[in-house]
């Protein structure tokens, strides 16, 4: 019985190393082939995005797939940060845009929670309901709407057509509400009993509780708006104001080399975000668990 | 066996319970003063105004960016042109549905959403009960799940390319066994080259809730299970599974949307006109939009909205049907 339960073990030690690896793969490609000069990356994948150049007889026919520079150097990452400043300001812009948004939708969403919280009408189930609905909807069938309403508001190429409707994201809000019903209701039932004002209730009891719930949906709305690209085309139709995101996404296939060192450079607040925050971000994904208010 | 393979003995305890405290706070409220009544409807009130009051903001804002304007596209649906606002009847919903564009993307879409939602449930329930097991360094395994994440989609591309393309490592792997070359992503294999994008980035968070869900199932049932010697195959089937429900249309309702995210990848693999087996919907309105087609872009919006809501209230009845005994 325990032999096999060990063999059993190791299959599925196996099997997850093995997932492991393909999943890890493509992030680690990145990091590393960033550090590669041009030439070794024009060797290794010349065949596939049609740079090799006649002439060039260490261009070779077949892809070579490399995980180990030749030749370790940050020559891309001094072009992309010393050479053109372009790229640091795009990275300016991405902040620009990520930053607000995650703290308005927080604050936001951290408000309406406390609201659905309270409630205990009959409204409350449909209300919320419509939330769900409204946090479901592919984006292509928001982004008209989305479009519409920052045209008649004029803000079409502000930043703010993307904040604005990214502050009211319906998305915190459900996730907020489904933490916040787990504070034990006499915890808000006590505050009220010493007097304390609804909306001192909400800061000094509810939100702390919230710390965790708090920072671990700022990481999965951080990601998101890091690296959109579509709101930003469509919404910010000027290339200085378009984020690092939509920039990386049109870098061409001279330059592939650059790309990695971008993105690389690019990775680096959420791997931080990832890194510090792991435990955080895998809560706030569990706590979604079902789509019950 | 008869203490676990019963929840529906406890659904039934617990509903017989429910309706014991509904007629006792009806035979309270019946000895209620009018004073008493009127302070309770106070009460009622001011709490009402209050969760008013902190609803407002988002309200409001989700009024203004997404329901109204929503109203909008609605009414451009059923007009001529953009110059010509007249009523134009069905004529846009019908010139749509004869669209051959419109339905091949709405094919294409149909089927992709049908492949991936199964197998990322399926797969990502299986990564989690792997996980389940007693292995080293499993919180690692998880992190290296989670990572696909974090990579910037114009990466992912690049990789992607490097991958699928037709002189690309995929293509160099299987020469090994003599097979010719196919150029991936305009073969008719394209879209299992997206399903693999998907599953690549999505399977890690869809793990991530499943893993949770497993461990809210009661252990003292498994515990009994173990006891009277019930299979693994049992356990999972008859116990963990329907404490799974929820979670399983959770994340299949997360797979849909998100697989019509993997637009965004599909777009920068492939253009605006892929290859006709990768043609979305998305790039459908997309290229809509761009053509400023608002009364099209407008239908098409409106049947995804309808077509989402129609599944989404499937996939909640057929929960609430499959899991309501075992909610109290």
């Amino acid at each position: 019985m325990k032999k096999k339960n060990i063999a059993g073990r190791t299959a599925v030690f196996i099997a997850c190393l093995i997932f492991a690896v393909a999943f890890l793969t493509p992030t680690i490609l990145t990091i590393t082939n960033s550090f590669m000069t041009e030439s070794e990356i024009e060797a290794n994948y010349g065949a596939v995005f049609g740079t090799a150049r006649a002439g060039h007889s260490y261009v070779s026919e077949k892809v070579n797939l490399k995980f180990i520079p030749e030749k370790v150097t940050v020559s891309q990452y001094v072009t992309a940060l010393i050479k053109s400043p372009d790229f640091l300001f795009k990275f300016w812009n991405s902040a620009l845009l990520t930053i607000p948004v995650v703290l308005f939708q927080l604050a936001v969403a951290s408000i309406a929670a406390y609201g659905f919280t309270r409630w205990r009408g009959k409204a409350r189930a449909a209300i919320f309901f419509s939330y769900v609905i409204l946090m479901l909807m592919p984006y292509q069938v928001t982004l008209v709407p989305n479009y519409l309403v920052s045209d008649a508001l004029g803000l079409v190429g502000t930043r703010w057509s993307i904040i604005l409707p990214g502050a009211f994201a319906p998305f915190s809000v459900f996730l907020l509400t489904k933490f916040m019903r787990r504070i034990p209701k006499s915890l808000i039932e006590a505050a009220k009993l010493d007097g304390a004002s609804e909306w001192r209730v909400f800061t000094r009891v509810c939100l702390p509780q919230c710390r965790a719930a708090l920072f671990s949906i700022a990481i999965l709305v951080f990601i998101d708006y890091w690296n959109m690209v579509e709101q930003a085309l469509i919404l910010l139709p000027d290339p200085d104001q378009q984020p690092l995101s939509v920039f990386l996404s049109q870098i061409n296939a001279g330059e592939v080399g650059l790309a990695f060192a971008v993105a690389t450079f690019y990775m680096i607040p959420t791997l931080l975000l990832f890194l510090g925050g792991e435990d955080y971000l895998v809560e706030g994904i569990a706590h979604q668990g079902s789509v019950k208010g | 066996m008869s203490e676990i393979s019963n929840p529906f003995k406890k659904w039934r305890e617990a509903r017989a319970e429910k309706r014991r405290v509904r007629e006792r706070i009806r035979e309270v409220s019946a000895e209620l003063s009018p004073e008493q009544r009127r302070a309770i409807k106070r009460t009622r009130t001011r709490e009402f105004l209050t969760s008013i009051g902190f609803l407002g903001p988002s309200f409001m804002g989700v009024m203004l960016f997404f329901v109204l304007p929503f109203g909008v596209v609605i009414y451009y649906s059923f007009t001529k042109s953009n110059l010509d606002p007249s009523f134009a009847g069905f004529d846009n919903y019908k010139n749509l549905l004869q669209n051959p564009g419109f339905l091949l993307a709405a094919k294409n879409t149909g089927t992709l959403s049908l492949l991936v939602v199964p197998l990322s449930v399926i797969l990502s329930l299986t990564l989690a009960l792997l996980l389940e097991a007693r292995i080293p360094g499993k919180s690692k395994f998880r992190t290296f799940f989670l990572s696909p994440m974090m990579v910037p989609v114009a990466s992912v591309v690049l990789i992607w390319q490097v991958v699928f393309s037709n002189n690309g490592v995929l293509n160099d792997f299987t020469a090994l066994f003599g097979a010719d070359k196919i150029d991936w992503l305009n073969s008719d294999y394209a879209q299992w080259v997206v399903i693999v994008l998907f599953l690549w980035k999505n399977l890690g968070y869809n793990m991530i809730l499943f893993m949770s869900a497993l461990a809210n199932v009661p252990g003292e049932l498994l515990e009994v299970a173990d006891v009277e010697g019930a299979s693994p195959l049992y356990k999972f089937f008859g116990i963990k599974l329907r404490y799974l429900s929820p979670t399983i249309l959770f994340v299949a309702i997360l797979s849909l949307i998100n697989s019509f995210k993997v637009f965004r990848e599909v777009y920068l693999l492939a253009g605006s006109y892929p290859y006709e087996k990768l043609y979305t919907l998305q790039h459908f309105m997309n290229n809509m939009f761009n053509a400023l087609n608002y009364q099209k872009l407008s239908a098409a919006a409106v049947l995804m909205a309808i077509a989402m809501v129609i599944i989404i209230a499937v996939l909640f009845i057929v929960e609430n049907w499959f899991g309501k005994d075992v909610e109290g």
